[in-house]
C-alpha cells in the first residue's frame, strides 16, 4: 500500500477496504433466473397466447451427476405436414443464470419434429419446453431435474 | 480452431425421414464465471446454428450459455432429392464456421 492521504484516518481506511471488499462479492454473484424470470422469457415469446399442457415428450434425465452436460431431446407430437407442423421448439429453465436454454425453428420439411442436445444446469430444478405449432397454439411439458454438481458456478 | 463432425447417412430413400447429428469444437464461455483474481471470463459461445438442404433451410437454432461446450444437435429432415447439406455456425467474436455434406436419394 502506498502513502495515505493527509487527513485519512486508519477507520476511513478500513472501512473503505470493507466496502470495496463487499462490492466485490457482490460482484461476483451471477445474476440468475428465477421462476419468475422463466415466465417472462416464456411471455416473451408466447406472448398473449395460452399455453396448454401436453403434445411434448421432455426427455431429460432425472437425476443427473453432472450439471455441465445434460442431455435433452424434445420431441411433439405432430404429423408435420405443409398445413399442420410445429413452428419452433423453445426450452428454459427457472435456475441457470440465464433462463434460456435453446430455441430450434422448424418447418413441414423437418418430417419429425424432434431434436436433441446437451445443456447446462446450475442447479436441482425444473426443465420447460414450450412447442409452437403453425396453427399459432403453444404447448409446454416440464420435467424435474435433480443436479449433484452445478455447471455455471465454479471459478477457474 | 474449431472442427466440425456431420453424420448423416449415405444414401436413403425418398420420402424417408432421416437424422442428422451435428458436433462442433467450441468453448461455449458463458460469461458467467470469473478467474480466480475475480477476472470475469467473456462470454463466447455459438449463438446460432442453421441447415439447408439444397440451399432452402430446414432447420435453424438460437443457442444460449445454457449449451454445453462442443454442441451437439441431431435433428431429422425428409429425404426429397440428391444434393447437399450445407451448415453453419456463428458466434461470438466473430466466429463462424461451415460444413457440407453429400445425401443420395434413391
Amino acid at each position: 500500500m502506498g502513502k495515505t492521504k493527509p487527513g485519512a484516518t486508519r477507520r476511513a481506511i478500513m472501512l473503505g477496504s470493507l466496502a470495496g471488499g463487499l462490492a466485490a462479492t457482490i460482484r461476483l454473484e451471477p445474476a440468475q433466473a428465477t421462476p419468475e424470470r422463466m415466465r417472462a422469457a416464456i411471455r416473451n415469446i408466447v406472448g398473449e397466447a395460452s399455453v396448454r399442457k401436453g403434445r411434448i415428450d421432455l426427455e431429460v434425465p432425472p437425476l443427473v451427476e453432472n450439471g455441465n452436460t445434460v442431455s435433452l431431446t424434445v420431441a411433439v407430437d405432430s404429423p408435420m405436414t405443409a398445413t399442420d407442423y410445429v413452428k419452433a421448439i423453445h426450452v428454459f429453465n427457472e435456475k441457470n443464470p440465464q433462463p434460456n436454454v435453446i430455441s430450434v425453428h422448424l418447418g413441414p420439411r423437418a418430417g419429425k419434429a424432434k431434436f436433441s442436445t446437451r445443456f447446462r444446469l446450475a442447479d436441482s430444478q425444473i426443465v420447460t419446453a414450450i412447442a409452437e405449432m403453425s396453427d399459432g397454439t403453444f404447448w409446454s411439458a416440464s420435467a424435474d431435474v435433480i443436479v449433484t454438481l452445478a455447471a455455471c458456478v465454479e471459478g477457474i | 480452431m474449431a472442427r466440425p463432425l456431420i453424420n448423416v447417412p449415405a444414401s436413403v430413400k425418398r420420402g424417408q425421414v432421416f437424422e442428422i447429428k451435428t458436433l462442433i469444437s467450441h468453448i461455449m464461455e458463458t460469461g458467467f464465471r470469473y478467474t480466480t483474481t475475480g477476472a470475469q471470463i467473456p462470454r463466447d459461445i455459438v449463438t446460432t446454428f442453421s441447415c439447408s438442404y439444397n440451399g432452402e433451410e430446414i432447420f435453424s437454432a438460437n443457442l444460449y450459455p445454457a449449451i454445453s461446450a462442443n454442441p451437439f444437435l441431431t435433428f431429422s429432415t425428409v429425404a426429397t432429392e440428391s444434393g447437399t447439406l450445407d451448415f453453419k455456425w456463428i458466434g461470438d467474436n466473430g466466429f463462424s464456421e461451415t460444413a457440407t455434406a453429400k445425401i443420395v436419394v434413391e
